[in-house]
């Protein structure tokens, strides 16, 4: 039982076993694969794929809303959509996207390791998903689930019973998936660094990852608790969450919530470490409170954890859980409110180039700020009274979540592309992708701030007359928004095979993803690389070729 | 930091790589295994901590606790509590012996703690099976069959765990005194399973009679 006397060079892979390929395949990326970089790619085109599928829900949705009668879907159909796009969008985009997906391709890289410490595990956790997916697309055969992403009960055990259940067994399978890989990552963070590497010296990225990764393992599993009770409600004739045989239904939102407030930092965290590689890369600068930004991850991690009532205000609590909640979801925008300072003050004189990533990054920022505000003022209990379940909220968590999690995403694809095909994304093509989402964004997000002060309810497929001009306008922004992904689809698929070719630092940065090639060898390195500098020392007295402009992106206004 | 990296106006080089010197590579870095066990095992811990708070909740709100009729039984319990307990101090005796190098005591107390496990799991069973309520006699039997039908489960896992290092260690030269994580892995978890069926005895089993 003592860890000190572990054997060390217990191999890991089978010793029979063929040695690796020298390069993988396309077909590779269909198979169970353990490399990291490869699981990593595995997870941001699955996670694409069910971004279109949920994206045609928000369309269909949107084009029923353009008038207030129910003329274009079914009602039932609506519901199915509202909870399906709400749910694959939260735990088949964004998180497997942004965890999964960056997360796996990056931390390796970017600490110096080989592959994850359990890469067998990782592809397991990765496999977890398209059978998740691909149960939440056959629960529409059924019905499809009614009640939103939350699920709350009682509505969640009358409607939809199979499709229901469905839900839940997907649900559990991700987060499984999202456990097994948050235990990977931890390992790998604080035990496979090179040598020569401090946490203190590691990129933000990695702190973002470990903050991430603590959280999703201590909030997964009670949202698990909540959903198994569920399902043994809706099918083993428990009554947990039912009053009138003795159980409680606030009981399952304070377990939802546990989950699912930490749940919004899963989506934003990997962000923010996105950002914060980001951000120096194209100001040339050092990032600005190294320190400040990565232990501002922790405290999100640690105050993330309660706060979670803020989404119960309006369920009967009682005046003292009213106002621990208050106070602890405003003192939880604090560190969030250091990172953003910090990288405003990255960019602030900086030798800025305007690349596509750099685009979204500050679309991100404009638009997470404006996100996070809202965020604030509905976290406080009187204002949530009055704008609870409207569409003030709706509005609210796409801007933190679109505006926030998609535009950190769409920067890091344009950032990281080169590393992981070797090639170039286009530039024009980029900022036409840019411009269609920050307009179609905001055209669909901010109306819907007005619609839910004026009292239009969330998660309706009927509304009353006076707000149709307000939802057209919405509407048309969710237009815009479903054309901006096909410029980027093209850009992608195109540049894959026939982009420029982009050598090994085509941004001239700094970590060490950087210092192999693009794509990377399946070991990532021959001779593992030695930290000569730290992860943002941009324009700083040891003036080594990192210093020069970036080679790529060279088209840009300068 | 610089010196090895290719020169980026080549082609990718996959070629020029020696890919079974640097497979070798790989497999040089230390054994996590049993800190990513841990690591598992807190995450596992709060899901039993959601079916404690979830217990507790809803005891607060009830008048009657447990209500008539659905009251636990108590000798079979606690005899199959001092079972689990004590087999706890078992597997950590086959644990000394294979840092001895002692493979056949190892594999004795690996037997007799997986046959105590299999005695804790019989003994649940003969418990449901004679407790004259069922899963949905009342909110208290929800959560008393839920509870111990969950630990129960895991302490299954637990002996499969158990019975697969049995199994391996079948072949000489699969474990020595430096060559155990399985072994140390199975007896963490069985460790685990142990503890939390210490909470949950005080909870669903003691702290009833008050
Ligand atoms: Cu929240």
């Amino acid at each position: 039982m003592t860890p000190a006397q572990l054997p060390v060079n217990t191999p890991l892979a089978d010793p029979g076993a063929s040695p690796p390929p020298q390069g993988w395949k396309w077909y590779d990326y269909f198979t169970f694969n353990v490399d990291h970089k490869v699981i990593g790619i595995q997870y941001l085109v699955t996670s694409f794929f069910f971004y279109l599928i949920g994206g045609a829900m928000a369309v269909a949705m949107r084009t029923e809303l353009a008038t207030p009668d129910s003329d274009f879907i079914d009602p039932t159909l609506y519901n199915a959509f509202m909870t399906n796009h709400g749910t694959i969008m939260i735990f088949l985009w964004i998180v497997p996207s942004a965890i999964g997906g960056f997360g796996n391709f990056l931390v390796p890289l970017m600490i110096g390791a080989r592959d994850m410490a359990f890469p067998k595990l990782n592809a397991i956790a990765f496999w977890l998903n398209p059978p998740a997916g691909a149960l939440l697309m056959a629960s529409f055969f059924f019905g499809g689930a009614q009640s939103g992403w939350t699920s709350y009960p009682p509505l969640s055990e009358i409607t939809a019973n199979v499709a229901q259940s469905m839900w839940i067994l997907a649900i559990v399978m991700v987060g499984t998936s999202s456990i097994l890989g948050a235990l990977n990552f931890v390992i790998t963070i604080l035990f496979m660094r090179i040598p020569s590497m401090r946490l203190d010296q590691s990129p933000l990225f990695c702190w973002a990852m470990l903050a991430t990764s603590l959280l999703a393992l201590l909030s997964t599993p009670v949202l698990a608790i909540g959903l198994l009770l569920l399902l043994f409600d809706i099918n083993f004739g428990t009554s947990f969450f039912k009053p009138d045989a003795g159980g409680n239904v606030v009981l399952y939102q304070h377990l939802f919530w546990f989950y699912s407030h930490p749940a919004v930092y899963l989506m934003i965290l990997p962000i923010f470490g996105i950002m914060s590689e980001v951000f120096p890369v194209y100001s040339r600068k050092p990032i600005f409170g190294y320190k400040a930004i990565a232990y501002s991850s922790m405290a999100i991690c640690l105050v993330g954890l309660f706060v979670w009532v803020h989404h119960m205000f309006t369920s009967g609590t009682p005046p003292w859980m009213r106002l621990f909640f208050t106070i602890s979801t405003l003192i939880v925008g604090i560190p969030t409110g250091v990172k953003i300072f910090g990288w405003v003050a990255t960019m602030w004189g900086g030798k800025i180039r305007y690349t596509t990533s750099m685009l979204f990054a500050i679309g991100f920022l404009t638009m997470f700020v404006f996100g996070g505000m809202t965020g604030v003022t509905m976290g406080t209990a009187p204002v949530d009274i009055h704008v609870h379940d409207t569409y003030y909220v709706v509005g609210h968590f796409h801007y933190v979540l679109f505006g926030g999690s998609v535009f950190g995403l769409y920067a890091g694809i344009y950032h990281w592309f080169p590393k992981m095909t070797g090639r170039l994304l286009n530039e024009p093509l980029g900022w036409v992708h840019f411009a269609l989402t920050f307009i179609g964004s905001n055209l669909t997000f901010l109306p819907m701030h007005q619609l839910g002060l004026q009292g239009m309810p969330r998660r309706v497929a009927m509304y009353d007359p006076q707000f149709t001009s307000v939802n057209q306008l919405c509407t048309i922004g969710a237009f815009i928004l479903a054309a901006s992904v096909i410029p980027f689809t093209i850009n992608v698929v195109w540049s894959w095979s026939r982009g420029a070719v982009a050598g090994d630092n085509p941004w001239r940065a700094l970590t060490l993803e950087w210092t192999t090639s693009s794509p990377p060898l399946i070991e990532n390195w021959e001779v593992l690389p030695v930290l000569t500098h730290g992860p943002y020392d941009y324009g700083l007295n040891n003036s080594s070729p990192e210093n020069l402009e970036p080679v790529a992106g060279s088209t840009s206004p300068s | 930091m610089q010196g090895s990296i290719a020169d980026s106006s080549q082609p990718i080089t996959e070629a020029t790589i020696a890919p079974t010197a640097i497979a070798h590579a790989h497999e040089a870095h230390p054994d996590f295994r049993v800190w990513g066990l841990l690591t598992f095992l807190i995450s596992e811990s709060l899901m039993f901590g959601g079916l404690f708070v979830t217990y507790l909740f809803l005891r607060g709100e009830a008048a009657v606790w447990p209500p008539e009729g659905t009251e636990v039984e108590l000798l079979l319990p606690t005899i199959n509590t001092i079972i689990l307990v004590s087999s706890s101090f078992v597997i950590h005796l086959g644990d000394t012996a294979i840092k001895k190098n002692d493979l056949a005591g190892m594999r004795r107390w690996y037997w007799v703690t997986a046959l105590m496990g299999a005695t804790f799991l019989g003994g649940q069973a003969y418990e449901y099976y004679t407790l004259g309520y069922g899963l949905t006699t009342n909110i208290f039997s929800n959560c008393f069959y839920v509870m111990t039908g969950f630990h129960g489960l895991h302490v299954f896992i637990g002996l499969l765990l158990i019975l697969g290092v049995l199994w391996r260690s079948r072949r000489s030269g699969h474990y020595g005194s430096h060559h155990h994580v399985g072994i140390e892995m199975a007896e963490i978890y069985w460790h685990f399973v142990d503890i939390i069926w210490i909470v949950l005895f005080s909870l669903i089993y003691i702290l009833t009679l008050f």
